[in-house]
């Protein structure tokens, strides 16, 4: 789960990180009081921050200086309800100006390739890693971090020194270093990363900015549901995720349900395949309801995809491996009574391909059932094609 | 011959009281795999009947081995649990240790991988986040349906579980040698690579199936190995060509980060390096079939 700015610079305040003064808003009136507690404390000049969780903020004119309360509220109009790259903002952090003198770069991150950590350090900051990492690879140290041992002072030093930041900063950033250490691993984090990580004009080291990805799979040691905003996100997404469902909302019109994350990734792709010659129709979403298969399960599924309005068809791809496709077969047959009894309309076309263990019985199950809306294949090209044909129509 | 895994395999399994350890337990007798033991501090000294198998409960993987001379182990052991276990396991240095736990933070599996590392890697780490792996007819260590196909001489790697069940179905009559389900956690501790080492050296294995999916640069790394070191012929399928950006598809290491991980990148590593790679799993499984 990524945080907002905002989130992840409480995060790090809860750590000792230096980080600006600063408080978020929703409105241009929240925005306003918040200018003018700054201002009442002789801090006038703030910075209005688009809160979107992606980057890019400053170029697409989501990060404005304000002077006093009233700019700041006209900076706050123009921010709030801004797209930027798909993201709407809903908030703003509103902060004290810093008195910038240098800017670096750095973060703690998961190393897939070395199955381990890596901490990145660099002296120019400020800008994409990657475009510096491409223009000047040496400015960018990348220094691995054992699990085992962490980022104590020692180790915080070395990455420091390899990032080349310069000796005013040195001890502050090996002091910040160490603190963001904490957070990346008490957090469950996978990245913490601070870019800007500032000296100020009097020397202080200070994180003006904080992108933190919490691992999901962490949730039963940590209060990930405090730092989740159910607001965010697409609505039927939300909504999936109230059922416990693993949806992605995609942007097709061929609803699509499977067992297994790599099942479904790939019924993806072949119904795409299979649009290209049907007016290039597309998968709708992502939905694994996994290994099992529950009739509860394939009925909250197949809600959430007919509830869908841009979803013509619906294509069903299980192979029964641990669970065999009778028991799927019932599930689906069980499942449609269920939104039946539930008020639900089940008239749009449902594609079903059961193959594997005890596919012919599965089958023979739906073609006893005979619901008008179901249609079987027994192969999963020929499938994705009678789905895809069905929503070009 | 197989790998990883064969018919003289002693299997314990951890967490084999529980509702899926158990369950899966059956079923792996079921398919032949020589179970001689669970582990569960908290039953030690108590004997399992699975229809008429009796199976007994060591208090630790080191008592499992002592007592039985097992060489494999079977963890499904919850997430909160699962880290001490794994390091159990090595800390007893048993040679294989099969991660089915689902749900392991990733903090988790770097520690328990460093610390294998740090005791010179003798126990070889499949998962977590995996079905395990399988060599029909001879021994089945986690949770592959054992029946939906037979021994030949393909030998299969794969980061999805459903994949590879539909692999394994489309060419049941061609067979395998082992198939082995690395799993699709962002930290394994088996990669693509250490499979295809292990297939290219197996003189029961003849051409190597590949299953990639988004995310992470594994299979560009097999694709660089595979032209230094595999001669055996290898057929490729990637799952995920239309997977947004930044979103994480159902494992918790498929996602495609900016312009990293894509579907399209790892199957145009894997061509430039002679893998042919289909298009559909069926295609894949269409040009496995040409081969023999």
């Amino acid at each position: 789960m990524d945080l907002f700015e905002y989130q992840a610079k409480a995060l790090f305040a809860e750590y000792g990180v230096p980080v600006p003064q600063g408080k978020v808003a929703s409105t241009p009136e929240e925005v306003r009081a918040i200018a003018e507690e700054f201002a009442a404390a002789g801090k006038p000049r703030v910075v209005v921050k688009a809160q979107v969780k992606t980057g890019g903020r400053g170029k697409a004119g989501g990060v404005k200086v304000a002077d006093g309360p009233d700019d700041a509220v006209a900076k706050a109009k123009q921010i709030l309800g801004m797209d930027i790259k798909g993201h709407t903002v809903h908030r703003v952090l509103v902060e004290e100006a810093s008195d910038i003198a240098e800017e670096y770069y750095f973060s703690f991150l998961l190393d897939r390739a070395n199955r381990s950590f890596l901490s990145i350090c660099s002296a120019e900051g400020g800008m994409e890693i990657e475009e510096v990492a491409a223009t000047n690879p040496d400015a960018v140290a990348k220094v691995p971090i054992s699990p085992l041992k962490g980022a104590p002072a020692d180790v915080a030093a070395d990455i420091v020194a390899q990032g080349k930041l310069p000796e005013a900063a040195a001890q502050g950033a090996v002091d910040v270093i160490t603190k963001l250490w904490k957070v990346f691993v008490e957090k469950d984090a996978t990245l913490v990363e601070v870019n800007p990580l500032i000296l100020t004009k009097d020397g202080r080291v200070v994180a003006l900015d904080g992108k933190v990805t919490l691992d999901d799979n962490a949730e039963f040691r940590q209060d990930l549901e405090s730092l989740a905003s159910a607001a965010e996100g697409d609505p039927l997404e939300v909504k999936a995720k109230e059922k416990g469902l693993n949806y992605v909302k995609l942007d097709g019109e061929v609803g699509i349900i499977g067992n297994g994350a790599g099942l479904v990734m790939s019924t993806l792709d072949v119904v795409a395949y299979a649009g290209e010659q049907h007016g290039g129709v597309k998968p709708a979403n992502f939905l694994d309801i996994g290994g099992g298969a529950s009739a509860e399960v394939m009925a909250n599924g197949l809600e959430i995809i007919l509830s869908d309005p841009a979803v013509k068809s619906v294509f069903v791809n299980v192979f029964g491996g641990i669970t065999a496709c009778d028991a799927v077969a019932n599930g689906i047959v069980q499942a449609l009574e269920l939104l039946e009894s539930r008020g639900e309309d089940v008239t749009k076309p449902l594609v079903v391909r059961l193959d594997g263990n005890n596919a012919e019985l599965g089958r023979s199950i739906l073609n006893e059932r005979n619901h008008p809306a179901v249609r079987q294949v027994d192969t999963m090209d020929g499938a994705a094609a009678l789905a895809a044909e069905l929503a070009a129509k | 011959m197989a790998i990883f895994l064969t018919k003289d395999s002693k299997v314990l399994v951890q967490g084999m009281t529980g509702s899926e350890g158990t369950k899966h337990t059956r079923r792996m007798l079921a398919a032949g795999t020589n179970i001689v033991g669970g582990v569960n501090p908290r039953k030690a000294g108590q004997v399992v009947d699975f229809d008429g198998t009796q199976v007994p409960v060591f208090g630790s993987v080191a008592e499992g081995m002592k007592a039985t001379g097992a060489d494999v182990t079977v963890i499904f052991v919850p997430p909160k649990f699962a880290k001490d276990a794994v390091i159990e396991a090595i800390d007893a240095e048993i040679g294989l240790a099969v991660v089915i736990t689902e749900g392991i933070p990733v903090h988790d599996t770097a520690t328990f991988w460093a610390h294998a590392c740090s005791k010179g890697n003798k126990t070889r780490i499949i998962g977590p986040n995996c079905p395990g792996l399988i060599t029909p007819g001879q021994s089945n260590a986690g949770i592959i349906p054992a029946d939906i196909t037979k021994p030949g001489r393909i030998g299969l790697v794969s980061k999805s579980g459903t994949l590879t069940y539909q692999m394994m179905y489309e060419l049941r009559d061609i067979g395998f040698s082992t198939c082995v389900g690395i799993g699709g956690d962002p930290i394994i501790g088996t990669t693509h690579i250490d499979a295809l080492a292990a297939f290219e050296a197996d003189p029961d294995t003849d051409v190597i199936v590949m299953i990639g999916e988004i995310g992470g640069d594994a299979e560009e790394r097999a694709a660089e190995y595979i032209k230094k070191h595999v001669t055996k012929p290898v057929v490729g399928y990637i799952a995920g060509f239309t997977a947004p950006e930044g979103k994480t598809m159902g494992h918790a290491g498929a996602i495609v980060s900016g312009s990293s991980g894509t579907a399209a990148a790892k199957k145009e590593a894997l061509e430039a390096v002679g893998v042919k790679v289909g298009k559909t799993p069926s295609e894949a499984a269409k040009l496995v079939r040409s081969l023999f």
